[in-house]
């Protein structure tokens, strides 16, 4: 048992240098030649960081594309889901409400045109996308608003239109911030 | 056909394809075959020698189990002091502070049993002193540690009658060095590539675009995730484990990270095919759980893309399915295949909110869970499956009035017994921890505690019920998902389900290698025309058929109460 003992003692010692030093290591080295050099991707405009790639923003200004509801207010420094269960009664009738500002919001809709991602929270509280027809059905309110044509922000919403990988796989998505960032140069 | 199906049909075959050779290179690996990995031998053997191990020694199935255990403790030790101190110790650039005894007591042994339920969150409760060297470092060598003591019960079946069942540092040291570093590595840079975090800088603020002011914890995450997946952890990163779009940025790192947590759990099972020179039994083996996994998915499936039936009366259209707690870029269907994998695979790791789930999905998780060893987590799936394996041996020998045999060896009375408590505990663990949550909850809701009991559940009525049971059910099984709606940071339930994680990592562990050991010693009976053959088809439908009986007699009330009571509730 004492052999097993130090034994242990050194092996444990010898694989935290192998797996808690020299792997992580490596790991960030690799990571310095991604895009975001490792420490995520950031996009900047005029020279600000103004967000990360892949994180989701709050928008809440009618002349924006609005992502999902989110069960941290998009706050990254910490994330989570609602982990509200679908038979919840508060939690329907918060669902309620959600459709209620929506409508709202977009008095053109029928409520069936509604997806369902606009209308739920994220696992993460920070998802980035949107489905395409979320974003489809907010074209119209926000070209009142920014007083453009239709057609320009839905060709807008196309290019800012990731389809699935390789064309085959998963789904179709629209990333809310590049989509509104691209939005607001249109002006320029 | 539609995109999100392709998606997951893509990751599963690619999954078995990539499995088997794996299996096949680990059944050399550990029978100490000329593999191209071989280059490695002089890192292993400064290793060995750095320890003091003579890795030529061989030991008998006590000895495993003692080493085993001694270096097991040893982390417990030196981790629960780290997570106690972590606040005063350097890399922690957040100042995150120290944990609490109980919330150290329970995470410490949480990542050692290979479990990794998480009663903090990433962001605030860890440093990333704390998630590199005791956390992702846990990660390795628990896996490590299912995997080598999986070998050992490999080598009891490969000769006809040994005690020499081989070295553990041996297996250990190779399972790191040879499977699960290799592949971290290139699992963690497809992730860097992809948009995962890896230096080591704090949080980062920013203004938004409409000018709020953003935090965003960081920090390096890709060595950490990949780990985690292929070392069926599951422990996340970021609090919102791989939901989290840095943790899993995109429907490829989606694929990579399903396809991980799922490989060596297969592999094993051609392993050990391979390695005790009887392939058709594996692949048997690989057809009762491959079986037993679609029995799970396809109801999984059907669940959530079905959407919430409450949600569609409101008049919105689901038409991809439930979207709550779920993210855009995988969509329900690779959620609802992730949650599967995740539960039949000791990983628990999410891609979704489990808590959030339709109530059939949450049956179907539960399940899977509590039979847990469809495929099974790193090494102990196999070892799992053993169990079921030896009590359907020892009803068809009652059955047909012959001295059961598994394998050449005489099952008897020993083993049998072993085999039957290890099956009684995982009901024993789950039902009884169950109740003592559901009594104190209803008769001491207002106990003057730090955490009162009626602030526990995030949900009413039948759901409550199910956190409290999926709660118990994921710590036994060394699952590590939650719903995590549950208050579980807190003395009841950081105290509790360490000790349900406890012994249900380790007596499900020590059971089935003293089986082995004890089978393996006993003198070889050749195959004769009355031997029952155990790579049959007939007998493959038997050992399903227990695992069916046995887990449905176990479990069936507590889900009735559970998901099931939910479920009439809601499409009422």
């Amino acid at each position: 048992m004492k052999k097993y003992l130090l034994q242990s003692i050194r092996l444990t010692l010898v694989l935290l240098v192998l797996l808690c030093v020299a792997y992580p290591l490596f790991v960030a080295f690799a990571g310095g030649f991604s895009k975001g050099k490792g420490g995520g991707e950031k996009i900047i405009r005029n020279g600000q960081v103004v967000g990360y790639a892949l994180l989701g923003q709050s928008f809440t200004k009618p002349q924006y594309f609005w992502g999902r509801p989110s069960a941290v207010g998009y706050n990254a420094a910490g994330s989570g889901g609602s982990n509200k269960a679908a038979s919840n009664p508060d939690y329907q009738k918060e669902v309620q409400n959600r459709i209620d500002t929506l409508m709202k919001y977009h008095p053109y809709l029928q409520k069936s045109e509604i997806p369902a991602d606009m209308v739920t929270a994220s696992g993460s509280g920070l998802d980035p996308n949107i489905s395409p027809q979320a974003a489809a059905i907010q074209i119209k309110r926000i070209a009142t608003y920014r007083q453009l044509d239709e057609k320009t922000v839905a060709a807008l919403v196309e290019k800012n239109t990731a389809k699935p990988l390789f064309g085959l796989f998963g789904p179709s998505t629209v990333n809310v911030l590049e989509l509104n960032i691209a939005l607001d140069d249109l002006k320029k | 056909m539609n995109t999100e199906l392709l998606g997951i049909i893509a990751t599963y075959l690619l999954t078995v394809i990539l499995a088997i050779p794996l299996g096949i290179y680990l059944s050399k690996v550990f029978a100490g075959e000329k593999v191209w990995t071989d280059f490695l031998k002089p890192l292993e053997n400064g290793i060995f020698k750095l320890s003091g191990i003579n890795s030529k020694e061989q030991m008998n199935w006590k000895q495993h189990m003692k080493a085993l255990l001694t270096i097991n403790l040893v982390w417990l030790v030196y981790g629960f002091f780290v997570l106690l101190q972590q606040d005063k110790l350097p890399l922690n650039p957040d100042g995150n502070p120290g944990m609490t005894p109980d919330l150290a007591f329970n995470t410490i042994i949480s990542f050692v049993v290979n479990c990794n339920l998480q009663h903090y969150s990433g962001e605030s409760g860890v440093s990333y002193l704390t998630q590199h060297f005791v956390l992702m470092f846990l990660q390795f060598v628990s896996a490590a540690t299912g995997i080598a003591a999986a070998v050992v019960f490999f080598k009891a079946f490969r000769d006809k009658t040994t005690t020499a069942l081989g070295n553990f540092w041996d297996f250990f040291v190779k399972s790191i060095t040879r499977l699960l570093l290799p592949l971290s590595v290139l699992v963690a840079v497809v992730l860097a590539f992809n948009g995962t975090p890896t230096s080591y800088e704090g949080k980062d603020q920013f203004i938004s675009l409409q000018g709020d002011t953003v935090h965003v914890s960081r920090g390096p995450a890709a060595g950490f995730i990949a780990i985690k997946h292929l070392g069926t952890n599951g422990g996340g990163w970021f609090g919102a484990n791989s939901a989290h779009p840095l943790e899993n940025p995109s429907y490829l790192s989606n694929m990579v990270e399903m396809i991980s947590q799922v490989i060596i759990p297969i592999a094993m099972v051609i392993a050990f095919g391979y390695f005790i020179r009887r392939k058709k039994l594996a692949w048997m083996i690989f057809g009762v759980m491959t079986i037993g996994m679609f029995l799970l998915l396809l109801p999984t499936l059907s669940s959530e893309l079905g959407g919430n039936p409450a949600i569609a009366k409101m008049g919105v259209s689901q038409t991809t399915g439930a979207m709550e707690g779920k993210e855009v870029r995988f969509g329900p269907t690779a959620s609802a295949y992730w949650s599967t994998v995740t539960t039949i695979i000791s990983t628990g790791s999410v891609n979704s909110m489990h808590d959030s789930g339709m109530p059939l999905t949450g049956l179907w998780q539960l399940l899977g869970m509590m039979i847990n060893s469809f495929y099974g987590g790193c090494g102990v799936g196999v070892l799992n499956y053993f169990i079921y394996l030896i009590i359907a041996v020892f009803i068809s020998g009652l059955m047909v009035g012959r001295t059961p045999e598994f394998l050449g060896h005489k099952v008897e009375a020993r083993e049998v017994k072993i085999a039957a408590l290890i099956t009684l505990l995982s009901p024993f663990l789950i039902l009884a921890g169950t109740a003592i949550a559901a009594y104190v909850f209803t008769n001491h809701s207002g106990a003057a505690w730090a955490v009162q009991p009626k602030t526990w559940l995030n949900n009413p009525g039948f759901h409550g019920f199910s956190e409290m049971l999926y709660e118990m059910t994921s710590s036994n099984a060394n699952n590590g998902s939650g719903f995590e709606g549950l208050g579980d940071n807190n003395v009841f339930w950081n105290v509790s389900t360490g000790f349900v994680l406890l012994l249900g990592r380790f007596l499900p562990i020590i059971g089935p290698v003293a089986i082995a050991g004890l089978l393996g010693a006993k003198k070889f009976i050749p195959e004769s025309a009355g031997t029952l053959k155990t790579d049959t088809m007939t007998f493959s439908l038997m050992t399903f058929a227990v695992i069916l009986v046995l887990n449905a007699l176990s479990y069936f009330p507590a889900l009735a109460l559970g998901p099931l009571a939910e479920y009439f509730t809601l499409f009422k």
